[in-house]
């Protein structure tokens, strides 16, 4: 197997929480994981993007190549679209869409939205309000990992206990809200794909 | 084995624990912060006291590991690119000294200038200082030369640099650890003159490092870190330099490398691997991360003019950083160019957080200036370097730490008075204190405006040295108490802050402002740590 994924957001939102979870997954079955992280000024409200790449086989380069990423993960409509380049041909695009203002000239949110309608494979997700039903608003981060996971070619059970390792030092009912919002997006992908 | 997932910077923090180290000194810097924030955190560090307090810049954190070295102990000093232009003056002095305990140098170079003022690449600092480097392509290799590294650095009898960009630093993958090492016992430099550069003896050690050039090109040829690997297609070979190995490799991913490839991680380079390469090859293609070094030291360098494709003929682009589609671009291969971006999507700069008290500074700032005319303050490096972009635009400089105070003083040498400076707190304890020595001792007409969020804050929160000491520090310099005032940047203070700006740029004479107000996001991690540590 061996999947390339783009995870996209702002400085702050926490797209390293994803990488996390996905990478902890990874690891448990034995994969090869390389991923390139932003570090530094951007995480100041910028615009962050994370290159993952996992594998069964060995990983050449921390970056992925134009055109060949599986999915673009992303947890700010916007930001989705930023790294278009990256999709592949058959390359699925998941995005929350809850804008994230922080700049002047955010663009009309309708013609971002009408942009990635016009994707032939996308998951358009309101992550937040799901999030706020399985019970924390936080854990709007899992819901779009559950949304993308149809998409990515690991073990659900294995995404499931990624969550477990990286929440577990939160105490049990942290790990369930994550549990019950990852399982939420997974829903609402498979039927809305 | 088990692998761990780690950073590029923590598998060399990893490795200098692992290696036998007693000490790392380094001053945060983008992307060079983690590798201390690993050693302060592990638990063997914490158990072996190894020393990884922050040091005030980057020349005082070179100078204490070299005192280490001298002592006999392992030590790494760790800093990024434009810090060692700060500790360059030891740095280039240790080259000659040579060192006693193994002595690695880490500096993590940012090309495409991701969070830095320039692009500079440290190899060129290597070259002039004529030490080997290390140049690690993968993780692996990073926590591998950060371990051996040391031993490295005891038989060249001099620092080893490890160089690392930011792509490397700053991506995770899977590292197998190796034995931990001793630490080396406090033992004297064998020779009690070698580190005394007055001019009879700095004239031997120099002699004695010029001889040893010799060796260290050996040690490169002989190094596991360089890497001949043979292909049939002769018409090119290809030199990669570090990370660049992977990029080539990723446009080989179902096939092998056709061409001849020379992957270097060791300098000064392997010389006889390269003779072979030019000898086999019609063309050679450097692919190397940073400035052109390789590709202009090679032109000329084969008798038969052999050609050299890299950045320099524009095989590649002679600035930023490389990844696998310029590679393949510069192979000739065809490179899909998928969905191009859609216009709408705006631009997303950093920006200062909401509610920091720097924004409080420069309302209060503009609204003052404003009967003063603009282009007028001189800045530094920092959060509140964000203040040159909208909605605030208030200052007028960033150029290296510590040149807001001196670039004001120089302005106002020059009649722009009066003249403004910002500065953070520790950028002030970096290199702004003496710049203000100089102000005091000329009575200059300058504000100087130490913006205190009692964090260094740009590169993650770490603590800042002059925490606590600001006001004394002024005063002993000579700054007039009565011209050295505190307040809290708060939105309810605007007024007060607006006077007391107002007052102070009337005033003829060096006055020091210094809005204090810890940084929000130091404050929320500080208590979610504290929360978390009342948990348990
Ligand atoms: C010579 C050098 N060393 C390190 C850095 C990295 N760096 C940029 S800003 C900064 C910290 C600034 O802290 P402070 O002045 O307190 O401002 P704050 O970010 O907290 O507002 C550092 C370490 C640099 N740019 N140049
Ligand atoms: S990190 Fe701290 S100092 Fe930097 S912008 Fe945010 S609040 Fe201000």
């Amino acid at each position: 197997m061996k999947s390339n994924i783009i995870l996209a957001g702002v400085g702050g939102q926490g797209i390293l929480s994803i990488a996390a979870a996905l990478g902890t997954a990874a690891l448990e079955n034995n994969l090869h994981i390389k991923q390139a992280e932003t570090h530094g000024m951007s995480q100041r409200g910028g615009a962050v993007v994370s290159h993952m790449r996992i594998s069964d086989k060995p990983i050449a380069s921390d970056l992925i190549q134009m055109g060949t990423a599986d999915l673009i993960l992303s947890v700010e409509p916007m930001e989705a679209l930023r790294y278009l380049p990256f999709l592949s041909e058959r390359g699925y695009l998941v995005t929350n869409t809850t804008p994230f203002i922080n700049i002047p000239n955010y663009p009309e949110y309708e013609k971002v939205m009408e942009e990635i309608h016009r994707l032939p494979r996308f998951v358009a997700i309101d992550a937040d309000g799901i999030a706020k039903e399985a019970g924390n608003a936080r854990a709007s981060n899992m819901v779009m990992l559950g949304a993308a996971s149809p998409f990515i070619d690991i073990d659900f059970s294995k995404l499931e206990d990624g969550i477990r390792e990286v929440f577990a030092r939160k105490g049990e009912q942290i790990v369930e809200v994550n549990l019950k919002a990852i399982r939420a997006g997974r829903q609402f992908a498979q039927e809305n794909k | 084995m088990q692998k761990h997932l780690l950073l590029g910077v923590e598998a060399v923090g990893q490795g200098a624990i692992d290696g036998g180290m007693s000490g790392v000194y380094a001053y945060p810097g983008t992307p060079s912060t983690e590798i201390t924030e690993y050693i302060q955190d592990n638990e063997l560090a914490i158990e072996r006291k190894l020393h990884s307090k922050w040091s005030a810049n980057e020349k005082t954190a070179y100078e204490t590991a070299l005192g280490m070295s001298y002592a006999g102990k392992r030590t790494m000093a760790c800093m990024k690119h434009v810090g060692l232009n700060v500790a360059a003056d030891a740095f280039i002095n240790s080259a000659i000294t040579g060192v006693n305990g193994g002595f690695v140098l880490t500096v993590a170079d940012d090309p495409s200038m991701h969070s830095s003022q320039n692009e500079q690449d440290s190899r060129y600092y290597a070259k002039f200082a004529m030490i080997p480097v290390l140049e690690p392509s993968n993780q692996q290799e990073a926590y591998d030369m950060a371990r051996e590294g040391f031993a490295l650095s005891e038989e060249a009898g001099v620092p080893v640099m490890l160089r690392i960009t930011t792509r490397l630093a700053h991506s995770r993958a899977g590292v197998a650890m190796k034995p931990v090492l001793d630490e080396n016992q406090l033992s004297m430099p064998q020779d009690s003159k070698q580190f005394v550069l007055l001019p009879a003896i700095a004239r031997r050690r120099y002699k004695s490092l010029l001889e040893k050039q010799a060796a260290f090109v050996k040690l490169s040829e002989e190094s596991v870190y360089n890497q001949y690997i043979d292909g049939d297609e002769k018409s090119l070979g290809i030199i990669c330099c570090g990370i660049t190995y992977n990029y080539l490799m990723e446009n080989y991913q179902d096939e092998a490398c056709p061409y001849p490839v020379l992957k270097v991680s060791q300098y000064p380079l392997p010389e006889k691997q390269l003779r072979k390469l030019e000898a086999e090859c019609d063309e050679i293609l450097v692919l190397e991360e940073g400035y052109p070094l390789v590709e202009e030291d090679l032109k000329g360098y084969f008798a038969n003019g052999t050609q050299i494709k890299g950045r320099l003929d524009g095989s590649l682009p002679r600035d930023g950083e490389l990844n696998p589609d310029l590679v393949g671009k510069a192979l000739g291969k065809e490179i899909y160019q998928g969905i191009p971006v859609p216009p709408v999507v705006a631009n997303r700069p950093p920006a200062l957080c909401q509610g920091c008290g720097h924004q409080d500074a420069y309302e209060a700032m503009n609204e003052v200036l404003a009967d003063y005319g603009k282009g007028r303050v001189f800045s530094d490096i920092g959060c509140y370097t964000l203040g040159a972009l909208p909605p605030y635009e208030t200052i007028n400089s960033c150029v290296d730490m510590g040149a807001s105070i001196t670039m004001a003083k120089g302005a106002a040498d020059a009649g722009l008075v009066p003249a403004v400076a910002v500065i953070g707190d520790s950028t002030f304890a970096h290199s702004g204190i003496t710049g203000l020595l100089d102000a005091v001792n000329e009575k200059s007409n300058i504000t100087v405006v130490i913006s205190d969020n009692e964090s260094v804050s740009m590169t993650g929160g770490q603590d800042s040295s002059a925490q606590g000491k600001i006001e004394s520090i002024c005063e002993g310099l000579g700054v007039d108490p009565a011209h050295i005032r505190v307040i809290v940047p708060l939105k309810k203070n605007h007024a007060e802050l607006v006077k007391l700006f107002r007052e102070e740029l009337e005033y003829d004479g060096v006055s020091v402002i210094i809005p204090r107000r810890e940084c929000i996001q130091r404050a929320s991690r500080r208590k979610r740590n504290q929360s978390r540590h009342a948990n348990h």
